[in-house]
């Protein structure tokens, strides 16, 4: 099995209170052929759901983002926690202050940028928006809502 | 027309913050200019040939006086005292200074006006029907329907960086006036046979360097799924649009490698889950945007005017279309002097045209795909003093759809992907015809010009199309021929080898000669062109 992935000290913000895995995490490939891995590790041309047969045990999602601007990784997100799944969402890789709220949004709950951010700054862009246009993983709720009670 | 609430005036307050501190923050060295460039692209700043570019979006072309007022006087602020209309409904200034472009957004949000996604491979502006809500062969005001997408798409957490931009259209007559089939999604309100209204979805189409029409993928979606289609259409591009090649990136080489019968099943398919999802706004959303579209108080009055003066004859044949209350007209405001660069407007320019539409037309104006403006709801009666007050101030043209009213890509004098210039071609051609005189006996003919083969001036679409390519260091003009935007959606044949610029003028004048000798009673060049095929016009050109 490779040893992929990022281990607990590479994550810079986490919004959940238990324990993280400890051990690495295995591609989809490697997951679909029989594992019992509790961490598995999305590449962007990897197709989610996949998973969805098997979200009951997993405890880690990884998504890789090699470069920010591959937005793949959005979908995946959202095609988990659309499907169910309550465990961890970690966006590792090429992760800026810019992406983080959007992440947050399509249900990423924990971070690994491969390099630290400015810890107000991400501050700063996960509280940017007192509302949103739409209804996503994050469970605010959209304008259109609001405005009708 | 739409009017903010406290909602959409924090979004786009809060998107001005932002734009200020990601610049902040590029300026601190913080992040890099390639992190830079996606995020400014977003806010619609293009670095191009001499200064930033900025593009402002004009959401569906439609826009007060207020706003038009705002937009001139960035101009004058901002700019050299000019601005230039785009065939995306939008307005771009061409001389911006980085650090002064959080200070523009700003003065845009005090006019509920924004630059958000009007660049990057993001959901784009949303366009429509420039005569929407004044056409008198709509079925409905498509523009609801299309503000409620534009609140859907803005920000959107999932789409902001798709393999490539994304345009969508929405119309709501059988008459196109939004090249809605070349657009990544374009969108038809219709009436099914149990008499309700819905939308029919057309995917994949496009101009640039692989032209494609989109084929309909679905024939009616209800109302109240319109935001959940589209949401469904998005994913599966996202998923599995083409990342390796920014030239095979768009959703139309998708729908063609995959098929549109495989991309439709899996839209079908995500779209199914989708529903339970909870994505859609409350059906009371499109209830409460309706009633902002609903007509002005109209009045019945003079239903023709004094057609004595043959120079106003000939403005109101040519540059005004029917309208919905038959007392009305929506009068065109050609932005294409001869001689002059499509498109353009002056600060004076833009601020006249507010002052007319306040006085003449309920306070609205559109801006057409054709880089003209219009005043959709004009009473007859005040035609004659509009008319003479645009005169005054070089904005009269009587050249509507006719080969004046040429659409033209900035090009090399201002893009930095361009290989030739447009605008002194669409100059010269316009120049040539009027001295002429063989504009009016051409009638409607629609002749487009891009300076390269991205098509920014749609000229696939063209009855006659001209891209500039470069050969070997020189400019050199491709024509073709046989193009529409409209409802008989078509896309031109290159007639064979390139001209020079004088050139490809004289070829332009030799097929319309071709043109002329050839027409049965009534045929539009189009038609003509439909009828007797390329052979002729090669003929004249070549042998």
């Amino acid at each position: 099995m490779t040893d992929l992935g990022t281990s607990p000290d590479d994550v810079q913000f986490r919004f959940r209170d238990d324990q993280m895995v400890d051990h690495a995490s295995v591609t989809v490939d490697a997951f679909a052929a029989q594992s019992n891995a509790a961490a598995v590790r999305i590449e962007p041309g990897d197709d989610a759901r996949v998973l969805l047969p098997h979200l009951d045990r997993i405890a880690l999602v990884e998504v890789n983002f090699p470069v920010f601007g591959d937005g793949r990784g959005y979908s995946s997100a959202r095609a988990l926690r659309e499907a169910g799944y309550t465990g961890e969402l970690r966006a590792v890789g090429d992760v800026g202050i810019d992406q983080l709220l959007n992440m947050r949004r399509c249900g990423f709950d924990a971070f690994a940028p491969n390099k630290p951010l400015d810890e107000a700054d991400a501050q700063t862009a996960f509280d940017r928006w007192p509302n949103v246009y739409q209804n996503t993983a994050d469970g605010r709720v959209m304008i259109s809502e609001l405005r009708h009670g | 027309m739409y009017k903010y609430d406290n909602y959409d005036q924090q979004m786009v307050d809060t998107r001005v913050e932002e734009f200020r501190d990601q610049a902040k923050r590029r300026l601190e060295g913080k992040i890099t200019e390639d992190q830079f460039k996606p995020l400014r692209l977003m806010n619609g700043l293009y670095l191009q040939l001499h200064a930033y570019m900025l593009r402002v979006a004009i959401p569906y072309g439609t826009l007060n006086g207020a706003q038009m007022h705002a937009l001139a006087d960035i101009a004058d602020k901002y700019d050299r005292g000019y601005g230039h209309f785009t065939t995306r409904q939008n307005i771009q200034y061409n001389w911006i200074k980085l650090e002064e472009a959080g200070d523009l957004l700003a003065d845009l949000a005090k006019v509920e006006m924004h630059a958000i996604q009007t660049s990057g491979n993001c959901i784009r502006n949303i366009s429509s029907d420039h005569f929407a809500g004044a056409a008198a062969d709509e079925l409905v005001d498509p523009r609801p329907y299309a503000e409620l997408l534009r609140q859907w798409s803005s920000f959107h957490p999932e789409f902001m960086y798709l393999p490539r931009k994304f345009k969508i259209a929405v119309i709501a007559a059988e008459t196109d006036r939004a090249a809605m089939r070349l657009h990544d999604i374009g969108i038809q309100i219709v009436k099914n046979d149990a008499g309700e209204i819905g939308a029919s979805f057309y995917v994949g189409g496009g101009m640039g360097r692989t032209p494609m029409i989109a084929p309909q993928v679905r024939e009616f979606v209800p109302l109240n799924q319109l935001v959940t289609y589209s949401e469904a259409c998005l994913r599966v591009y996202n998923r599995h649009g083409r990342r390796d090649n920014k030239y095979k990136a768009r959703i139309k080489i998708l729908v063609h490698e995959m098929g549109a019968e495989e991309y439709t099943r899996q839209v079908e398919e995500e779209f199914a889950h989708m529903l339970d999802q909870g994505v859609e706004p409350p059906l009371a959303e499109i209830e409460r945007l309706r009633p902002y579209f609903a007509d002005p108080a109209f009045v019945d009055g003079p239903k023709t005017c004094d057609r004595s003066d043959p120079d106003f004859a000939l403005w109101v044949d040519r540059n005004t279309n029917r309208h919905k209350h038959d007392s009305y007209v929506s009068a065109v405001i050609s932005l294409k002097p001869v001689g002059g660069i499509p498109g353009d407007a002056t600060a004076e320019q833009m601020h006249l045209m507010a002052e007319l539409a306040s006085k003449y037309s309920f306070d609205e104006l559109r801006v057409m795909h054709t880089q003209n403006i219009v005043l959709p709801h004009v009473a007859i009666s005040d035609l004659h003093a509009l008319w003479t007050a645009l005169e005054a101030a070089g904005l009269g043209s009587p050249n509507l759809d006719t080969i004046e009213d040429i659409i033209a890509c900035p090009g090399l004098d201002y893009c930095s992907l361009a290989n030739a210039r447009s605008i002194p071609l669409a100059q010269k051609i316009s120049e040539r015809f009027a001295a002429s005189g063989k504009t009016g006996e051409l009638g409607q003919l629609k002749l487009k010009i891009s300076g390269c083969i991205n098509a920014c001036g749609h000229h696939h679409a063209g009855h006659i199309g001209i891209l500039g390519v470069d050969k070997k260091g020189t400019e050199n003009y491709q024509l073709s021929l046989g193009g529409s935007e409209a409802e008989d959606v078509a896309l031109a044949k290159i007639t064979g080898r390139g001209f020079d610029e004088a050139g490809v003028i004289n070829a332009v004048e030799t097929v319309t000669d071709i043109y002329l000798g050839a027409r049965n009673e009534g045929e539009r060049f189009l038609d003509t062109y439909r009828r007797i095929g390329m052979t002729p016009f090669k003929e004249a050109l070549y042998d």
